[in-house]
């Protein structure tokens, strides 16, 4: 186990084209980072830096006490659980998890009480000698999991590791990875672009957008405070509102709050809007589409006045119904104010 | 798995659209098969106004015969000796070509060329190079003692007719290694990094299993050809000589049939290869498909 240390990489491909600006991230021991973003915002590239699968441009890379850049992928001692999950197709379960260990000139009695103890804590004893092509996804994806815990690395990297499962499979493999990392206590990176997924795993969210990190923090504060627009909008299902500050004081009039200077975007999230109370901005409109997912509904209301469509989320059954009007209010203290010049949050 | 039917408006259209690929199989296949198969029981008199039924006395003949049981051996030499070399460098030029990344078509299709070089002209490309008086190879050769003169020495014949042969089998070969490599998901090649694998063993645990389908399909392709498409290498090089130390199989059906005039000899010699391809063909549709590992 071990610590992760990156300073100052860049990753430049031929061509000039920068995947990631110089980027600085310290990942604590035992700890589980998550990479989240949009496609094509170096999340995955910066993993595969990590990994050695791809070379380091510029700055330095540290597993534990040792810079990495230059080091084989097999050297820096890291397990990775790939998105198709890559297990040789050709090998029986058994042998892929035995193929790490093998390579290592791991002792026998080692190799089959590492097996047989990976296979015990995933379950998946009863299809060793399989091959993977006659298992499920969820099964195959445990045997990609399994093939990293044998090996006991220092650290766990997982790319986007869920990602071909379906909805429900996905849910449960996601508390199942969150449940074996709590035991085990090994440096996981774990690379997303499902919000949800990042929001439930992380100890600490990494969100990037564009070869640079928007924000780093608890997966909680970056929802209580975003540090952007860009988190703002990425972090939360449904997205928090935005509304431009001087088309909300046109109709807010006396009950707009005092605004800090630069702010000319107000976020509000859905949840956060109150149906039919007082004490903030009183904004009525129509609902235009209402979604009811269960325990809450989503209200999609076009404000008055303001060319703009809000999201409301109820607590159960939703009282209105699609056409009619609504009151709310937008309480000063939910409200987060952005700079649209820098994109940046304004206290 | 579902396919889509296809409805003709009349019964005869779909007859009629594949009658001109029958026909074409029926008179130039199967009806000169079929004589070959007729006249293998047949003895025919010098002028061809007589023929007599002989049973399958031609096919014992034959293998009481010491020249063909000589000429099987030298067909098995020739043709493991073509297939292990056009596959092995076909194989180890794909793995090359694989590592590339901007060049690579630029490197394919060169490979490709000697492909599309007709087996008399490459014949003939080899005998040039490989020639005792002119070649650049013999006078190469000389400098380690070698007296190359393919048209005295039988093994230096053979060298020559395999070596023309592999050659311009390798671009096949090339093809269908890198297609194959190219198939081989590029993450189970990292996975094996991560799991402590170097290059080569890399190739030889994860790559090489994975292509063994092409291998096996490869395998069959290349004696085929070597049996059957070598004809007119040899025909513009050795003639099947000297003193018929390159008179394979198919080579000699031609020297006995045409050239030696024995009509039922070569024709039972001819449907003995026709047996022979058709066997592989059976292996390779039997074992090929049910191989494949993903």
């Amino acid at each position: 186990m071990a610590s992760i240390d990156i300073k100052g990489v860049r990753k430049v491909y031929p061509g000039n084209v920068k995947a990631i600006h110089a980027l600085d991230l310290s990942i604590e021991d035992g700890e589980m980072v998550v990479l989240v973003g949009p496609s094509g915002c170096g999340k995955s590239t910066l993993l595969r830096m990590i990994a050695g699968l791809e070379t380091i441009t510029d700055g330095t890379i540290s597993i534990g006490s040792d810079v990495v850049n230059r080091k084989e992928p097999a050297e820096r001692d890291i397990a990775m659980v790939f998105q198709n999950y890559a297990l040789y197709p050709h090998m029986s379960v058994r042998q892929n998890l035995e193929y790490g260990l093998k390579n290592r000139g791991t002792p026998r009695d080692e190799i089959d009480r590492r097996v047989t103890e990976a296979a015990r804590i995933l379950e998946i004893t009863p299809f060793l000698e399989r091959k993977p092509r006659q298992l499920s996804g969820g099964q195959r994806q445990r045997v990609a999991m399994g093939r990293a815990i044998v090996r006991q690395p220092k650290a766990f990297l997982f790319d986007e590791p869920l990602s071909n499962l379906d909805a429900k499979l996905r849910g449960q493999m996601r508390i199942e990875i969150r449940r074996l990392q709590r035991n085990l206590k090994t440096t996981s990176v774990y690379v997303t672009h499902d919000q949800l997924e990042a929001m439930t795993l992380a100890d600490r969210l990494v969100v990037m957008n564009g070869g640079r990190i928007e924000q780093v923090g608890k997966p909680i504060d970056l929802y209580d405070r975003p540090a952007s627009l860009f988190v703002a909008g990425f972090i939360g299902s449904p997205p928090m509102n935005l509304i431009p500050v001087e088309q909300l004081r046109a109709l807010a009039g006396a009950a707009m709050p005092v605004l800090p200077e630069g702010t000319d975007i107000l976020g509000i999230r859905p949840d956060g809007i109150m149906v039919g109370g007082s004490g903030g901005i009183p904004l009525s409109g129509v609902v235009e589409l209402i979604e009811p997912v269960g325990g809450e509904s989503h209200l999609y209301v076009r404000v008055e006045g303001i060319d703009q469509v809000l999201i409301l989320v109820l607590q159960g059954r939703a009282e209105v119904a699609e056409t009619e009007r609504v009151d709310f209010v937008l309480p000063v203290a939910a409200l987060h104010g952005f700079n649209r010049e820098s994109g940046k949050r304004v206290e | 798995m579902d396919t889509k039917r296809t409805v003709f408006p009349s019964q005869g259209l779909p007859y009629l659209l594949v009658a001109p690929q029958i026909i074409i199989t029926l008179i130039f296949f199967i009806w000169p098969a079929g004589q070959a198969v007729k006249s293998s029981f047949e003895r025919e008199d010098p002028f061809g106004l007589a023929t007599s039924f002989v049973g399958l006395s031609h096919y014992v003949r034959l293998f009481q015969d010491p020249a063909y049981l000589a000429s099987i051996g030298r067909t098995a030499v020739f043709a493991l000796a073509v297939t292990v070399i056009s596959m092995g460098l076909a194989l180890i030029l794909a793995v090359a070509v694989n590592r590339l990344i901007r060049s690579a078509t630029t490197y394919s299709t060169l490979l490709l060329w000697p492909y599309a070089v007709s087996p008399v002209v490459a014949g003939i490309l080899w005998w040039f190079l490989f020639n005792s008086s002119t070649g650049i190879l013999p006078y190469m050769l000389s400098f380690f003692g070698v007296d190359w003169n393919h048209q005295l020495n039988g093994t230096h014949a053979m060298i020559l007719i395999i070596v023309a042969a592999s050659w311009k089998q390798i671009s096949y070969n090339f093809l269908f290694f890198l297609a194959g490599m190219q198939s081989v998901p590029q993450s189970l090649n990292e996975a094996a990094a991560i799991d402590g694998a170097g290059p080569f063993k890399r190739f030889w645990t994860i790559v090489f299993p994975l292509l063994s389908p092409t291998t096996f399909f490869l395998l069959i392709v290349n004696l085929n050809y070597t049996m059957f498409d070598t004809f007119g290498v040899i025909d513009a090089t050795t003639t099947g000589g000297p003193n018929q130390a390159t008179n394979i199989l198919v080579y000699k059906v031609y020297t006995d049939g045409y050239i030696g005039l024995n009509l039922g000899s070569s024709s039972a010699q001819s449907v003995i290869l026709m047996l022979f391809v058709i066997a592989l063909t059976v292996i390779q549709f039997r074992y090929v498909e049910r191989r494949v590992q993903y």
